[in-house]
């Protein structure tokens, strides 16, 4: 076994090529036919080929379930890691490199229960990381059992008559665990995630989308009250236009957290767009910022003097 | 207890060096300095007395003076304080452990009298606060030094500081009574106490003139003075505690990211980390929870810099999941493990040895990782530095195992010579033309993300078992190639690890095997026995998994082989080290002593464990021979002292 990986090295500066969706897409993805993940998948591609971002500055990473399978889907640096703790993953690379785009998938069971305390966190630190939580009320991986969002008296593997328990309200929760940008949307609109995903990847901070993605297997047909195509209707937020027209009374303002609440309040399937939204320091700017002034201090000096110093003053 | 307690007070006892009671000895100035090589001081007090700060101005200058140094502290476990020690033993020659008896015991409080009076030595000075504390003359075995401390202070400082800086008056007498240099010793207060109010300053430095100035010379009958003996390695000496060496040593190694969350003992190292590590340009987390701090480093190191994360055992549980993602991913990680004692929350504040083999099997899977553990606090330093260079070099998780007694003890060691020792943090960004993270037949090394591939084929780090892209596999086939890839980088490493040096007898009788911070105390007894015409010599493991090759050589050359751990037993009756090393060279005369009451291990304990039923005091032990009238004594003592609970 030798030592180290022989690569040949590399020419200086390599002529780039556009960003295709060839060149983005890995291995075909392994979730059943049907399955509302396929749709994110391809609203991804779209969403990278559209901004023609460098393709080795993209980064994205998951936790455990069938949705967090995508990081395998997408050509590009990434990582599949434990169930539930990809948020604070993400965060030691958001913080570490803020040169990359981070971008996070995941499902309710992998954030909501399980990474749920992380997701609080992450929130109220605002670090900033793009994610993507697919919904599908159920736990898809380990084949229909309850989920933290699962409506009571869904019938589950592990709840045969029925759920019992409250479920989370993801938008409540991160409305109050202090998330910078919230959104939710649906799988079957692509154009409306597409939308969604360039808006939180543009915000500064701690973006997070809620997406209905329908697992077919283990809870069909449960988002189509909100698909027009099944007869339901999907309705969106209508943002305020800040033009002083009496319509504009009506529209919500994105940077109102009770107005952002009132929206979650509403029965299901409710509204989907940017319920929320505004700008504070991330923690990626505060620490950059603690760092700079500590550093001006040190005038200059090099790692070794630094470290000198400290012992000098041990003596 | 004399009504003019402003008055020394002197009892002293035996017949050999006696001044009559109530005597005073002749001027200080008449006195003959006695030279002395070692001195065991024992603060005794509560911890909001400030006896840290003093025991740490005593470590300091004697750092600053060439002298070897050593202290050894309780830490309460309430919060508001409570009765709490600070040890430090001063030599000339090494000093390897702390001390088994203390040559001067300063009492603050009866309590603190009553509880350690059994820990001075015959014919040690018992200076104690008069005005706190009635010992019992009578009991002649001690000298007494009777001083007014708390009354003292108020005087000096004038009442409004009632009696805050009793700890540098004693500092003050302390260095009267050793000829330290009172000097050097002001010099170290001012530095302290600078940037804060300059009255603070002022009000410390009366405390020490009071102390100093104060007439203890009338009392004792000998004014000591440490022999002074320069280095030989000429360099200056640093005063520091294990956690302290621990973080720099990080930063010399090339850490600048990591993340934990607070725990004891663990904590300092993270306070220090996160206050030191801006100046780097890196960022230390305090993170939500355990998993989310490994998580946060696991992030860091992914993302090219490699990063650390760390706690004590309830911590690290919760981290083991991760950990058994980074063996299966092969990042780079360190993790280090400031022991106390457990299971659970356990004894918090207490030492224990207890997580060799969490550290070496705690995750799920085969999940290989490295395990180190230094033996002392420059070790800390310095194995700091190896982890980092492992880490890389291997990919791998590597396990930093210290322990209370090594975190909160200070001592003194030369200064290194960071000229050689830094190491390099930046990630290696270059663009390759095509790559693998996996190849089956190479040991692992990641470009970190934002290294352009251009071949377009980007690598992918899975806790799925994989291929050599990284991406998930069922096959049965590279399952077993692919774990025999991360157990086989590890091997590689055992063959670079220098096979560490037997100390004193290279064959005989007995080999004492030791690892963590009982390297003072095991090597002491070792030169002890020796003393004695045993034939035994100690090994000491700073490299526990993988063990280095060649051990078994070393153990071919001895009747027994004897771990001393402070951990317990177990069921099959062996410590954790003995049971990894019966496993790996399935040699039966693998023993162990093994103790779990959450104190250091002292000398005579180990000597006791390797030749029970024979005489042992603390100076030594003499097989079967009882040597003085008193030894009778001396032996119920040691037992009624001696906890080892696990010998076999
Ligand atoms: C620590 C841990 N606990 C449990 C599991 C098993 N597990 C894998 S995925 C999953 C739930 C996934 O549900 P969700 O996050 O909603 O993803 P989905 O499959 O529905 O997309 C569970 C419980 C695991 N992999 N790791
Ligand atoms: S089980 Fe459900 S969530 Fe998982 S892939 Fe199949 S349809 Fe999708
Ligand atoms: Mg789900």
């Amino acid at each position: 076994m030798s030592e180290t990986t022989t690569t040949a090295p590399p020419p200086a500066e390599a002529p780039r090529e556009k960003l295709t969706k060839k060149a983005i897409t890995a291995d075909h993805p392994t979730w059943c036919p049907g399955c509302g993940d396929f749709a994110v998948l391809a609203a991804f591609y779209k969403v990278l080929e559209k901004r023609q971002l460098d393709h080795e500055k993209i980064v994205t990473l998951a936790g455990i379930g069938c949705s967090s399978r995508f990081p395998y889907f997408v050509n590009g640096h990434g990582a599949h890691y434990i169930h539930g703790r990809a948020v604070p993953l993400a965060s030691g690379i958001s913080l570490a490199r803020p040169d990359l785009h981070v971008f996070l998938f995941g499902g309710d069971g992998d954030g909501f229960s399980i990474g749920g305390n992380h997701l609080d966190h992450g929130a109220r630190k605002n670090i900033n990381m793009t994610y993507f939580i697919m919904d599908n009320f159920v736990y898809g991986l380990t084949k229909k059992q309850t989920s933290p969002t699962s409506p009571i008296g869904f019938k589950s593997k592990t709840d045969p008559t029925g759920a019992i328990d409250q479920p989370v309200n993801p938008m409540k929760k991160l409305i109050s665990a202090g998330a910078t940008f919230i959104a939710r949307t649906h799988a079957t609109q692509v154009k409306h995630m597409m939308e969604m995903i360039e808006r939180a990847f543009d915000h500064q901070g701690f973006s997070v989308i809620e997406c209905l993605s329908e697992c077919v297997e283990f809870f069909p047909d449960v988002f189509d009250p909100a698909d027009p195509k099944k007869g339901g209707s999907f309705e969106v937020i209508h943002e305020k236009k800040w033009d002083n027209t009496p319509e504009d009374e009506l529209r919500h303002d994105v940077t109102d957290e009770l107005a952002a609440y009132k929206l979650a309040q509403l029965p299901f399937p409710g509204v989907f767009g940017v319920f929320f939204q505004n700008e504070r320091p991330t923690k990626n700017s505060l620490e950059k910022k603690w760092i700079e002034t500590t550093r001006d201090k040190t005038g200059g000096a090099s790692d070794l003097e630094l470290l000198q110093k400290t012992f000098d003053r041990m003596k | 207890m004399p009504e003019d307690t402003s008055t020394p007070v002197l009892t002293e006892a035996g017949a050999a060096n006696s001044v009559p009671s109530g005597t005073l000895a002749p001027d200080r100035a008449d006195l003959r300095p006695e030279n002395i090589q070692d001195a065991v001081i024992r603060l005794a007090g509560n911890s909001q007395d400030g006896i840290q700060t003093a025991g740490a101005f005593l470590a300091r200058l004697a750092g600053r003076s060439d002298h070897d140094v050593m202290t050894y502290m309780t830490i309460p476990s309430t919060i508001s304080g409570g009765p709490s020690i600070f040890q430090v033993r001063m030599g000339t020659g090494e000093v390897l452990s702390a001390g088994d008896e203390a040559d001067f015991l300063v009492a603050f409080y009866q309590h603190s009298y009553q509880d350690h009076l059994d820990f001075l030595k015959e014919g040690g000075v018992l200076l104690y606060d008069s005005d706190n504390v009635e010992p019992n003359l009578d009991d002649r075995r001690f000298v007494y030094v009777g001083v007014p401390i708390t009354g003292l202070t108020i005087e000096a400082l004038g009442g409004t500081a009632k009696d805050k800086g009793k700890n540098i008056f004693v500092l003050g007498l302390i260095a009267k009574i050793f000829n330290l240099d009172a000097e050097k010793l002001k010099k170290l207060i001012t530095e302290k106490f600078a940037g804060k109010d300059e009255s603070i300053v002022n009000t410390a430095l009366m405390a020490f003139q009071a102390g100093y100035a104060y007439p203890v010379g009338n009392v004792l009958t000998k004014h000591y003075r440490f022999e002074h003996i320069p280095k030989p390695s000429g360099r200056a000496q640093i005063t520091m505690d294990g956690n302290q060496a621990l973080a720099y040593g990080l930063i010399a190694g090339g850490v600048r990211y990591g993340a934990g969350y607070p725990i004891t003992p663990w904590s300092s190292v993270m306070e220090t980390l996160r206050r030191e590590l801006p100046k780097y340009g890196g960022i230390f987390v305090q993170a939500e929870d355990e998993l989310a701090s490994v998580s946060i480093a696991l992030g860091c190191s992914y993302s090219g810099y490699l990063a650390v994360t760390g706690s004590a055992g309830p911590g690290i549980s919760l981290k083991a999941e991760a950990i058994g993602w980074a063996s299966m991913a092969e990042i780079p990680l360190i993790i280090c493990n400031i022991q106390r004692g457990g299971p659970s929350t356990g004894l918090p504040t207490n030492v224990e040895q207890s997580d060799l083999h969490q550290a070496i099997f705690g995750s799920h899977g085969d999940s290989p990782r490295v395990v180190l553990a230094p033996s002392t606090v420059e070790d800390c330093f310095y194995i700091a530095i190896e982890a980092a260079r492992i880490a890389r070099k291997y990919s791998t998780p590597v396990f930093i195992l210290s322990d209370t007694s090594l975190a909160t003890r200070i001592e003194a060691f030369d200064e290194p010579d960071l000229s050689k020792l830094m190491a390099d943090p930046k990630p290696d960004l270059t663009p390759r033309q095509t790559f693998k993270p996996y190849p089956i037949d190479q040991i692992t090394h990641h470009v970190p993300p934002g290294t352009r591939i251009l071949d377009g084929k980007y690598p992918l780090l899975a806790g799925l078992e994989h291929d050599e892209m990284g991406h998930p596999t069922g096959s049965p086939k590279l399952h077993m190639a692919m774990t025999a890839k991360r157990r086989n980088k590890l091997r590689k490493l055992a063959e670079e690890i220098p096979v560490p040096e037997v100390y004193g007898h290279q064959e005989g009788d007995t080999l004492l095997v030791g690892w963590g911070s009982t390297y003072g105390p095991i090597h002491d007894a070792a030169k002890m026995a020796r003393e004695q015409g045993e034939k035994i010599g100690a090994l000491h493991l700073r490299h526990l998994h993988p063990l280095p090759n060649g051990l078994e050589k070393i153990f071919a050359k001895f009747k027994r082989i004897v771990t001393v751990e402070m951990n317990d037993q177990g069921l099959y009756g062996f410590g954790q080290l003995a049971t990894i090393l019966r496993a790996r060279y399935c040699e039966p005369k693998i023993q162990s002593i093994t103790k779990t009451d959450g104190l250091t291990f002292r000398v005579k304990e180990i000597l006791q464990g390797v030749f029970p039923g024979e005489f042992v005091s603390a100076r030594g032990y003499s097989p079967n021979r009882p040597v003085a009238g008193n030894g009778e004594q001396d032996v119920d003592l040691a037992r009624s002292e001696s906890i080892a609970q696990g010998v076999g």
